[in-house]
């Protein structure tokens, strides 16, 4: 493969002497669809098996071979709590494979593939599937504390009289249930009132957020006519279709999207439902191992990963620049929010004042950023993003022909993630 | 000044309506934290007479009424401070935007000031929130923050606080806030935004209610029976706002604005006034450092003893962010300790004045430990034992052999002197007294006690602590009692022989909160411990002998083997019980006060004598202080005596009362109640040399 770009480069390889070089051998997902679409009967270890068992038809690796699983989540079915081993039982790994669940908001499996990474680094694990599934069409909704608390008593009550009394102070008000927070828990704000907020900081107008949603999406849509979203494996839902194509891309036009009400800070905000993110359902699946094992087995990895949290650190920590990127996949969960990433990157005073640097990291350029669309167009089931991009960003490499992809995601509480990826020779 | 500000600001004002392009304004503060702070109270006490002072409010009534009738919208852009004036300014314009920031804070707090709102606000307000609250708004003068005032209806839009972005946040928000403000504007033009808004149900029932003249005269009436209640009829401010919103409701806006212009001329020039608004301005000047940046900052601090005042002195180290190790020497006590910071946050907590997450952050600065783990790396020590000095010196021992050399140690003692419990100390510079008042998370004062060895920068540094806890601050000499026990214990000793003279303690409290005290000398007692004004009591007069006396110490003593120890123990000079509001007068402390009864001088023991008797001897100590330095001036003495003891607002403090009152009054009185009691009632020279020369005033 002719990569000329690469004598340019500051740096040859990430690969460090004495390390063990981790590889991503193959990325899946199931195809992202609006809530209460297709999905809406199912359960969100369904969703998981799915991904899982696309990765391995996929890869035909052998289930035994699998040492480890991660998987992330954010909304939690309560039956499922570790949903990772559920799902995996369920795709047929063998029940002696340990698997456990992470959470971290929206980088849930970011943070998987990390866990990942660091099994197989340290030597611990030579394949680790590591993944992320949400699923928004249902959520658990609660009983009241109150009722909960009468509900457990009476559990425990052992004469009839105890049960009557205890029922006796049954109140409508108990009766109210609890949805699942969709405010965050510290701050008490939503994060598409944060989300205007942070757009109003950086100065970021209406126009540049609704052009930046209209960009995902149109290139999206290319990226899907072109057949350029090979990551998506089919997914048979019992008693309807096979689905195999992402449901929420839709280029709309400027004219449209600027009709739209503010949905958070009204009436003056700027983040409507056309330039965010919408409720998704969806499930990733990635295939983590040390580049030894992976061509030991046979198979062509496709990317070396390098995670850590927020991109200037995973830049300096690599002796790379800004400039050897060839492939930038940024989680978009609000164009405001990406505009206002992009702009705080661009600032001396933010790298001052906020992230006591010198100077600016300086922002990634148009042309090599989010090129098959994002979160916006795509979807975004919150703990499958992660795998998505990391795929993504190694399927564009091999596709461009770049050497260096750099993946960075935002999540709920006030964290970051970034990971570099380098393709792998051909 | 403001005066100078008025002239600028019809300058503008004229521009913009002289030019027929604009077609909506927007009133905006580029001051980061303040909108308008309200007028400049020199402007009011350089007047000399009540109609100067109309003269000012009806000046401001015009250019409120100019903008309020203007022919284009006007919108006020708030964040920061907006109070008085600005608050008039504010709800003269059109349309409300604020920020969330916590700095917003609106509030007509010119009743505090024993003044009214003298701009139009008793006119405006009662139409933009409706009698009741108007009401609550004037006559409180407390403080409402963007949120609750967008609840109420007193502004129309709020937007929230922005985090950094490419410049300083405030900065942006100012500008954000003017982006918001100026779309508003000219929606506003545009007639795309309209200034009314929907009225609830609730709302327009009580609008209909008070639609209703008779219904309107019940509510004045109520106010008003309130405000007697509350205040005794002492002070005339919260009256004349009463009457000044009646003028504008029922005999229409020119009857209203002219008796709000006339009121506020009275106003400014009664002593209570006077009083508070020199108390405001000692507040001011007690909540500032006079003795420099101190050398170290205290990062970390650690009290001894979590009873109610070691706990209450963590809760306050804790809100403001600093570790507080809390140290106590059983796991009952410790726990009492962190359940008492626990409920004080709570409560804040459910009055969301924070959120339950700033609650468990603030927390989470607190240690309780059983041991001195840790104490090698704390800046200061703030013992709250128990108020016994071999204790202290047992303490003071045991901490300075585990803390770092430039580590201070501060007492929390109401009475022992602090040059005393420093005599155990290996570095008598770094030993302070501060002497905190209970309940310490809502008692404003902090009154601190420095010894001749103590150093400069030991006094800077504790005063820095205090000023972080958010307290208003005295600097006093030391000397048994300090400052304020010291004016405490004669005042509590001729209440106890008011008693054995058979006046009852709900007699007596009615005396003494009659003359203005927010609590009464029986309920005093109860409230601080019978056990400890015995301790007081017992202790001063030991220390200062015969003109300490008085009452019999032995009446408390015996109160105390009975077990009425006070609000504590549940009897004192009442029964307390959680159920009824109503408290009972102890029986058992009634046949106590018979057994030590005394003969009252019918010369001196009429009502008003009485409560000259308990004034007197506070006062005339309060001048001692003074005369002999323990006090460094009137300010800090009238501050103290306000803000710890309760002395009565509405006559200032001590000092300022005797200008208002004359030294040479009060002189004459006390030769009164010399005659019959002796030297209890003996004026002090510096009262003497007062009262030789009425031209002579503690306050300039």
């Amino acid at each position: 493969f002719n990569r000329p770009a690469v004598l340019s480069k500051s740096k040859k390889t990430l690969s460090k002497p004495g390390v063990r070089n981790v590889v991503l051998v193959e990325g899946v997902r199931t195809p992202f669809l609006q809530a209460g679409t297709t999905y809406a009967d199912l359960m969100a270890h369904d969703l998981a098996r799915g991904a899982l068992q696309g990765l391995l038809n996929r890869t035909a690796f052998p289930k035994e071979a699998v040492d480890y699983i991660v998987y992330g989540t954010v909304i939690q079915e309560v039956k499922t709590s570790n949903v990772a081993r559920e799902a995996a039982l369920g795709a047929g790994f063998s029940d002696k494979t340990p698997a456990h669940t992470v959470t971290m908001a929206c980088i849930s499996s970011n943070q998987a593939m990390t866990t990942a990474v660091g099994l197989v680094a340290s030597g611990q694990c030579d394949a680790v599937v590591a993944g992320g599934v949400e699923f928004m069409s249902d959520v658990p909704i609660r009983h009241s504390r109150k009722m909960r608390k009468m509900m457990l008593s009476l559990n425990r009550a052992r004469t009839l009289g105890a049960r009557l009394s205890l029922l006796g102070s049954l109140r409508l008000s108990h009766l109210v249930p609890e949805l699942p927070a969709v405010s965050e828990f510290s701050t008490a704000e939503m994060m598409g009132h944060s989300a205007d907020r942070l757009a109003a900081a950086f100065g970021i107008s209406r126009l540049d957020q609704d052009e930046f949603a209209l960009r995902s999406h149109v290139l999206a849509k290319k990226a899907q006519d072109e057949g350029l979203l090979t990551d998506i494996v089919d997914f048979k839902v019992p008693g309807k279709d096979i689905v195999s194509k992402d449901n929420g891309i839709r280029p709309s036009t400027m004219e449209q999207m600027s009709k739209l009400k503010p949905a958070f800070i009204k009436p003056h905000g700027t983040v409507t439902a056309a330039n965010s993110s919408y409720l998704t359902d969806g499930a990733s699946a990635v295939l983590i191992m040390s580049e030894e094992k992976a061509l030991a087995m046979g198979y062509k990895p496709k990317a070396y990963l390098s995670p850590t949290y927020a991109i200037p650190k995973v830049l300096e920590r690599s002796g790379l620049t800004l400039a050897d990127i060839d492939a930038f996949e940024f989680h978009e969960a609000f164009a405001g929010q990406v505009l206002a990433n992009l702009t705080a990157m661009e600032s001396d005073w933010f790298a001052q004042n906020c992230m006591g640097r010198k100077a600016k990291v300086g922002a990634p350029p148009m042309e090599k950023f989010n090129l098959w669309g994002g979160s916006l167009s795509l979807g975004h089931p919150f703990a499958a993003t992660g795998c998505r991009l990391v795929t993504m960003v190694a399927h564009r490499l091999k596709k461009e022909g770049g050497q260096y992809g750099l993946v960075a995601a935002c999540a709920a509480g006030g964290q970051g993630h970034a990971m570099l990826v380098e393709a792998c020779p051909q | 000044g403001s005066e100078q500000l008025q002239d600028d600001m019809m300058e503008v004002l004229n521009e913009v309506w002289g030019n027929s392009a604009v077609k909506s304004a927007v009133i905006i503060s580029t001051k980061p934290g303040c909108f308008i702070a309200g007028a400049n109270i020199d402007m009011i006490k350089v007047c000399k007479s009540a109609e100067e002072v109309s003269k000012l409010s009806k000046e401001g009534q015009m250019m409120f009424e100019k903008i309020e009738k203007s022919p284009i919208p006007f919108v006020a852009a708030v964040n920061g401070t907006c109070m008085g004036g600005g608050l008039e300014f504010a709800i003269a314009c059109h349309y409300r935007v604020a920020t969330k920031s916590k700095k917003t804070v609106m509030a007509l707090p010119e009743v505090m000031l024993g003044l009214l709102p003298g701009a139009g606000g008793t006119q405006r307000m009662p139409k933009m929130l409706g009698l009741p609250t108007a009401f609550d708004v004037m006559l409180t003068g407390r403080s409402i923050r963007a949120d609750k005032a967008k609840k109420m209806g007193l502004v129309h839009h709020v937007i929230d606080p922005l985090g950094p972005g490419v410049k300083d946040p405030e900065e942006r928000l100012i500008e954000y806030l003017e982006e918001v403000a100026v779309g508003v504007a000219k929606g506003l033009a545009k007639k795309t935004v309209t200034v009314e808004k929907k009225k609830g149900l609730m709302q327009k029932v009580q609008d209909a209610v008070l639609g209703i003249p008779l219904v309107r005269n019940q509510v004045y009436k109520t106010v008003t029976q309130k405000v007697m209640k509350q205040t005794k009829g002492l002070y005339p401010a919260p009256l004349s706002i009463i009457e000044a919103v009646q003028a504008g409701v029922e005999k229409g806006p020119a009857e209203g604005y002219h008796v709000e212009a006339v009121n506020f001329g009275k106003l400014a020039m009664t002593p209570e006034s006077r009083a508070l608004i020199g108390l405001y301005q000692g507040q001011v000047a007690c909540k500032k450092n006079n003795f420099g940046k101190p050398e170290r900052e205290v990062k970390s601090l650690a009290v001894l003893g979590a009873g109610l005042m070691g706990a209450g002195i963590a809760q306050v180290t804790v809100d403001k962010g600093v570790a507080t190790i809390l140290k106590d020497t059983t796991t009952e006590g410790l726990a009492r300790g962190h359940d008492q910071v626990y409920k004080g946050l709570n409560d804040k907590a459910k009055k969301k004045s924070i959120t339950t997450f700033e609650r468990d952050m603030t927390l989470s600065f607190l240690k309780g430990q059983l041991d001195y783990s840790g104490f090698e790396k704390v800046d200061m020590v703030i013992e709250a034992v128990f108020e016994d000095l071999s204790i202290k010196h047992k303490v003071l021992k045991e901490v300075e052999a585990v803390i770092p050399p430039h580590c201070i140690f501060a007492s929390n003692t109401s009475a022992l002197p602090i040059r005393e419990i420093a005599a155990a100390s290996k570095r008598p510079e770094k030993v302070i007294g501060m002497h905190y008042f209970s309940p310490v998370d809502k008692m404003q004062l902090l009154e601190i006690i420095t010894t001749d060895k103590t150093s400069k920068d030991t006094t800077a540094s504790a005063v820095a602590v205090g000023l972080k806890q958010g307290k208003v601050i005295i600097v006093v000499g030391d000397g048994p009692g300090f400052y304020t026990t010291r004016c405490l214990a004669p005042t509590l000793v001729e209440g106890i022989r008011i008693l054995q003279e058979g006046v009852g303690p709900k007699k007596l409290d009615s005396l003494t909160t009659g003359f203005g005290f927010p609590v009464g000398v029986s309920t005093l007692i109860d409230e601080v411990g019978v056990d400890v004004a015995a301790h007081v009591a017992e202790d001063l007069g030991k220390a200062f002998g015969s003109r300490f006396g008085g009452g019999n110490v032995d009446v408390l003593k015996t109160m105390i083997q009975k077990g009425f120890k006070g609000r504590k123990s549940g009897k004192g000079c009442y029964v307390y019980s959680a159920k009824k509001k109503d408290k009972q007068v102890n029986s058992g402390t009634e046949e106590i006060l018979k057994a030590f009864k005394l003969t009252a001088p019918p010369a001196v023991s009429g009502d008003e004598d009485v409560q000259y008797r308990l004034v007197s001897r506070f006062v005339n100590e309060a001048a001692l202080c003074l005369q002999e330095g323990i006090l460094a001036d009137p300010v800090q003495g009238d501050i103290g005596a306000v803000f710890g003891l309760g002395f009565p607002p509405c006559l200032g403090g001590p000092f300022r009362f005797l200008d208002s009152f004359g030294a040479d009054k009060l002189v004459q009185k006390m030769k009164r109640y010399e005659d019959a009691y002796g030297n209890q009632f003996t004026p002090c020279q510096l009262l003497l040399d007062y009262a030789k020369d009425p031209s002579k005033k503690f306050h300039k």
